[in-house]
């Protein structure tokens, strides 16, 4: 199977624009696991994402102003887990714009797939809220700020299962 | 995202990750990824395809079930179409990836946030 490997070619393509030093991608050799502990059936589920958009009202008013890159205040946000798909609003510049556009935001933040399989009972229950955090170029601010408050969040939602998906 | 997997996982949390960039993943040591080789943007299925997303979405509560160790990586058999040109064409001068608006957007953000934090350190 092919498929493009990104970080080679993110290196190649900042060298050739001039840029000297290029995107550390994080690297490890150990991976954390903590396997599934009850049924599916029995657990909360939530939905994290690194998925760049806005929320909107009933209105198609934005309820927030598009988060800021680079920053070192906290950036995990909250978003209802009903917020019906039409009131989510992409503002992605990471995604490969020639193939594909964020018009679906279940491509990338199934809201509304999970409702349908929460009714067909693939597990127990969604948390209340699903939690946003900006693609960050600090490691370390991820490891030790943004992804501790993640944890606190969904530890407080009880949650058991969290479904990724990085944009 | 798969540092923020792996912070959640250490505290007790099991995690699957939507991916459409294998390496990135791997490399970072994500706890179970299922990888979809769609472009950039549709980690969780094909656009306006829901059939397609409720697939995806479950293979990754199949693979949280039966995953006996970390570091497993599910490649779905999905191809986003049938010409591999898509991945050929994928940060060339034809299809640069950031636009000049938005790199020089990013700059501007970044250098705020470093004069900022230079006031801060004054």
């Amino acid at each position: 199977m092919d498929y493009i490997r990104y970080i080679e070619k993110t290196h190649e393509y900042y060298r050739g624009l001039g840029y000297d030093k290029t995107y550390n991608y994080a690297h490890n050799e150990d991976i954390p696991f903590t396997p599934l502990n009850k049924p599916l059936s029995e657990c909360r589920v939530t939905l994290v994402t690194t998925a760049s958009f806005i929320l909107l009202d009933e209105g198609g008013i934005p309820l927030e102003k598009p988060g800021m890159i680079g920053t070192n205040e906290l950036e995990v946000f909250t978003a209802p887990n009903d917020r019906p798909a039409d009131r989510i609003l992409s503002t992605s510049q990471d995604h490969d714009r020639y193939q594909t556009d964020m018009a679906d935001v279940n491509a990338y933040f199934p809201v509304t797939r999970l409702q349908e399989l929460l009714e067909e009972r693939m597990f127990g229950s969604l948390s209340r809220n699903y939690y946003r955090t900006l693609p960050n170029y600090s490691h370390r601010k991820t490891t030790e700020v943004d992804g501790p408050e993640i944890l606190r969040l969904c530890r407080e939602d009880h949650v058991d299962v969290a479904l990724l998906t990085p944009v | 995202m798969s540092l923020v997997a792996r912070v959640l996982e250490a505290g007790g949390i099991s995690t699957v990750t939507y991916t459409n960039a294998r390496d990135i993943a791997a490399s970072a040591g994500n706890p179970r990824q299922i990888f979809l080789n769609y472009p950039l943007g549709n980690p969780t299925g094909r656009p306006h395809d829901p059939e397609n997303q409720r697939s995806v979405l479950r293979e990754g509560l199949k693979l949280l079930e039966n995953a006996d160790r970390p570091g497993i990586i599910v490649d779905l058999s999905y191809s986003w179409s049938d010409s591999d040109e898509w991945m050929e064409k994928f940060m060339t001068d034809e299809q640069p990836f950031i636009s000049e608006d938005a790199e020089a957007r990013r700059q501007e953000l970044l250098q705020n946030a470093r004069e900022q934090k230079a006031r801060k350190l004054k």
